[in-house]
């Protein structure tokens, strides 16, 4: 396999100026005739099926959930970045650049990540234009907070469902060309395996989730939003949906799997509570905005608060550890992610965690509720107001900013947030990992795209926060609409694809197959109990801390699962009508082949960086030690047949406009 | 950690596809930790009915953290269960009591047909927005700037709280009209208090009612249950408002 990122020349930032005054274009009446295969609605997805049909091309739009608008982009909740310096703190567009770049700790690319940076801008002018509801200030104009990573604010909110906000703007462009025609909407479709003919991707094999009949479907190019694969772990705050499926399947037809130990943990994650628990819950990276995170300086007050024995809001400060401001006071709590969620592991491993399981840290609100009230007072010409006032002022504007968020904890927790700490640990929330795609975002299977979280280009070893956001409506309305049409160019004389080809045919029987031979086992486990095994299992030892001999052990453990799973797995009911167990047990058996992968990366990966933090790896602060001499580059699995045996290609990664050096938020 | 300590009574709606006879059926669940949330209670059931080799309980449900508009169950009458402002996948066992009975249902109304069990079809609300849910808006690089057209933080508020709707349909299920107004005004209400929303606000409204009296959908005769019963306390002030809508839309002629 060679790997061609197709970067264009030039100086950095004329790169994506050149390319778009260079495209080969597609002319309004050849489009008509060009049918394009978007699967998945989020952002990415939804945002490139209606740009494309905007443009001209027939689409068929392909969701597993009842509508689009349910894609799981929709639960996003801090922001979106842009570099619109509205905010006149010196923001630009190579700020964003370098602080992608930077908190990606060095292993994205250059060209692709300014280009992101280049077209934020235009996102947020097309979401209002869209009529998306942002925040605004009292002078009527957008709002801005920050997130972490970053020295400046630039990104923009709706409270806390920005993601919902921004999805439903493209949604409602989507439903516009539904509307009109020009989409076909296929809801309640799960793909099921691409379809490649002369080594070109033409269409995909569906499984229509009401009657469960296996449909083929053609087109001349296939597009892939299809999101992460974060619940790979089990619990995760993906939704309970969200899978690798397509993706996967995509691999095993010749994709390439880039960087799939490139995993993020999110930092602020509602604890898990009990053995029960079906999935966890984010609490917005903007908290970090306003709230502060400590653990008891003393191990005996850790203690106390475990048992119940003592309130942490009878500590008094002396006796508090804000250890990210102790540790990072340039960035304090607005350090990067893989960063407080080490230092979140740190605390809770040596033994200052304060829940029951040892495993939470507090996010407190109450200097942040006394410093708006106080404000508050005086705004409103309340003099010499008491602290109680002044603590009802602030709640209030706590409340207008994080309203939801506040909520949710307390439905969820049954604590008020506004009374006593937040308790917060790490979960699993986002994958960098994904297919490797180059500069027009093309996989290694000629006429296959992936956008958005599906790809692995942007982020590199870690993602800064409000940047899914960006990354998923930037490939979606401004750079697959361009660059696809550089493929098309060539397919305006193909003529209509018929499903009837050989391959259709195969990858229609072999989808059959795999798919009757769940129902064959006389096994008596339920599909979960696998998926838990499976999760357990990385969150242990491919999580926040990784080694040479627990990655070992877990390869050897996760092929064992594989073969149990299709000897014992339960699944009830048939191949006909709706099926719940037969949709999880196809995805829980990719995930345990893309865990194994995600395994044999990490390992092979001698280093430390961004979310990957191999433990023998790192500086006497405990910081990721990366190595650049040997391991800049990213790593493109490349199926060879065997699951257990694929067989890694590299792209090296060429610095020329950041100096690349070591990692620092102090 | 919690302990499992509660058993219940679950009467669950069975319907094995859209065309068959539907029926409660009992079950009876043990070990219920209150910490669960209601889905992961209904995933123990499932488990229990998967391992005795029956066919397991659809439903819908998906993110699980009350924003995607997923999960849809009528629980003891009401819709998304007991308590205010949430979800059914953000209501938790807490708010149930040991040896409780519990009636779970689908969505029931004519725009809303059953698929199997507790699922049903809301495609008539993703048809509504395609009648009209939208601002006529291409992709392009070159739409003014997002600061070019100041917008009142009053209005833009109002515009978001509209905007927050889920679409599950709850407002629909709760109503004994099936009215689907609170739905159908929340996103005519966005878009009226936006100047963006302004050139397409006559045909708007006009089409998006027109389509929801086709998909089925009754009449809002001012109950107010939908606010209620709403997971997002979307207002029916945004009902007032689609109606001032329409009347204005429906009395001048275009010129």
């Amino acid at each position: 396999m060679k790997l061609d990122g197709k970067i264009p020349e030039g100086p950095l930032d004329q790169k994506w100026t050149k390319y778009k005054n260079s495209v080969r274009l597609v002319n309004p009446s050849n489009k008509r005739n060009i049918e394009v295969i978007v699967v998945g609605t989020g952002l990415a997805g939804s945002s490139a099926a209606a740009s494309l049909a905007e443009m001209g091309y027939k689409v068929k739009a392909f969701c597993f959930q009842d509508s689009p608008r349910r894609a799981h982009s929709i639960a996003a909740q801090g922001g979106i970045n842009a570099a619109k310096n509205y905010m006149n703190d010196g923001d630009s567009t190579y700020r964003l650049f370098y602080d992608t770049i930077k908190g990606g700790d060095y292993r994205a690319r250059e060209a692709n990540v300014h280009r992101l940076a280049e077209v934020s801008a235009s996102i947020i002018d097309q979401c209002v234009a869209q009529g998306v509801p942002f925040a605004r200030d009292y002078g009527g104009l957008l709002d801005n907070r920050s997130f972490g990573g970053t020295q400046v604010s630039r990104t923009f909110y709706a409270k806390g469902q920005t993601g919902q906000q921004l999805l439903l703007g493209a949604y409602s462009a989507l439903s516009r060309q539904i509307g009109k025609g020009s989409v076909k909407l296929y809801n309640r479709h799960e793909m099921m395996d691409l379809v490649v003919v002369d080594g070109k991707a033409r269409g995909i094999i569906a499984r229509n989730m009401i009657t469960g009949e296996i449909e083929s479907h053609s087109g001349h190019a296939v597009v892939l939003c299809t999101g992460g694969y974060g619940n790979v772990f089990f619990l995760s705050t993906n939704a309970m949906g969200s899978n690798v499926t397509a993706a996967w399947r995509a691999h095993r037809r010749g994709a390439a799997f880039a960087n799939a130990c490139f995993t993020q943990i999110h930092p602020t994650c509602i604890p898990v509570s009990g053995d029960h628990q079906s999935k966890l819950t984010l609490m917005s990276e903007s908290l970090r905005n306003d709230g502060r995170i400590w653990v008891p300086l003393h191990k005996e007050d850790a203690e106390a608060i475990r048992a119940k024995k003592l309130k942490p809001t009878d500590l008094p400060e002396e006796r508090r550890d804000y250890y990210l401001e102790r540790r990072y006071p340039a960035f304090g709590n607005l350090v990067p992610r893989d960063v407080a969620s080490r230092a979140a592991k740190e605390r809770c491993d040596a033994g200052y965690g304060v829940n029951a399981t040892g495993e939470a840290v507090y996010l407190d609100f109450a200097s942040a509720i006394m410093r708006y009230g106080k404000t508050a007072a005086t705004v409103q010409g309340v003099h010499n107001a008491t602290e109680d006032q002044i603590r009802e002022l602030g709640t209030k504007v706590v409340e207008g900013k994080y309203g939801n968020l506040f909520q949710m904890y307390e439905q969820i927790v049954a604590e008020n947030p506004y009374k006593t700490p937040m308790m917060i640990y790490p979960a699993v929330h986002y994958t960098m990992g994904g297919l490797w795609v180059d500069y027009e975002l093309m996989t290694t299977v000629t006429g296959c795209y992936a956008c958005g979280e599906a790809n692995f280009s942007d982020h590199g070893a870690n993602r800064l926060g409000a940047s899914a956001l960006m990354q998923g409506l930037a490939d979606g309305y401004f750079v697959l609409p361009y660059t696809i049409g550089n493929y098309l160019a060539d397919e305006i004389s193909t003529g209509a694809i018929s499903t009837k080809t050989p391959e259709f045919v195969e990858a229609e029987k072999a989808v059959r197959e795999r798919l009757e031979g769940l129902f064959k086992t006389t096994g008596t486990e339920t599909v979960d109990t696998y998926h838990k095994k499976l999760g357990k299992i990385i969150w242990d030892y491919c999580g926040m801390a990784r080694n040479k001999q627990g990655l070992e052990f877990a390869i050897s453990e996760i092929r064992k699962i594989r073969e149990e799973f299709y000897k014992n797995v339960k699944v009830p009911g048939g191949m006909t009508g709706v099926n719940t167990e037969l949709e999880k047990a196809t995805r829980v058996a990719d995930f345990i082949e893309l865990g194994e992968l995600m395994c044999l990366d990490a390992l092979e990966r001698n280093e430390s960086c961004g979310g990957h933090f191999r433990e023998e790896y790192q500086t006497e602060e405990g910081e990721a030690l990366r190595v650049d001499e040997t391991f800049s580059y990213v790593a493109a699995w490349e199926f060879t047949g065997d699951p257990s045996a694929p067989k890694m290609n590299k792209e090296d990664l060429i610095y020329e406009n950041i100096k690349v050096q070591q990692r620092s938020y102090k | 950690m919690s302990n499992g300590n509660m058993n219940l009574t679950l009467k669950v709606w069975r319907q094995s596809n859209s065309t068959a006879a539907g029926k409660m059926e009992n079950y009876q669940l043990g070990g219920v930790s209150p910490d669960m949330s209601f889905l992961e209670m209904i995933d123990m059931l499932n488990e229990q009915i998967i391992r005795k080799g029956e066919d397991a309980i659809a439903f819908d449900h998906d993110c699980r953290e009350g924003i995607c508009g997923m999960c849809s169950m009528f629980i003891n009458g009401e819709a998304h269960g007991p308590n205010r402002g949430v979800t059914t996948c953000q209501l938790h066992m807490r708010s149930f009591k040991d040896g409780d009975t519990i009636y779970i249902e689908p969505w029931r109304a004519e725009g809303f047909p059953v698929v199997k069990d507790l699922m049903v079809d809301r495609a008539a609300f993703d048809r509504i927005i395609q009648s009209g849910g939208f601002v006529s808006v291409n992709t392009s690089g070159r739409t003014m700037d997002a600061n070019a057209i100041p917008i009142p933080k009053d209005d833009a508020d109002k515009a978001f709280d509209a905007a927050t709707c889920i679409g599950c349909g709850a407002c629909v299920a709760t109503c004994p009209n099936s009215s689907a107004m609170l739905f159908v005004s929340a996103k005519v209400s966005q878009f009226a208090l936006l100047p963006q929303g302004h050139p397409e606000r006559k045909e708007r409204v006009l089409n998006m009612v027109k389509q929801m009296d086709e998909e089925g959908f009754g009449n809002c005769s001012n109950i107010g249950a939908c606010e209620v019963q709403c997971p997002k306390n979307i207002s029916i002030e945004n009902i007032a408002r689609m109606n001032r809508e329409y009347l204005s839309a429906s009395v001048k002629p275009e010129n």
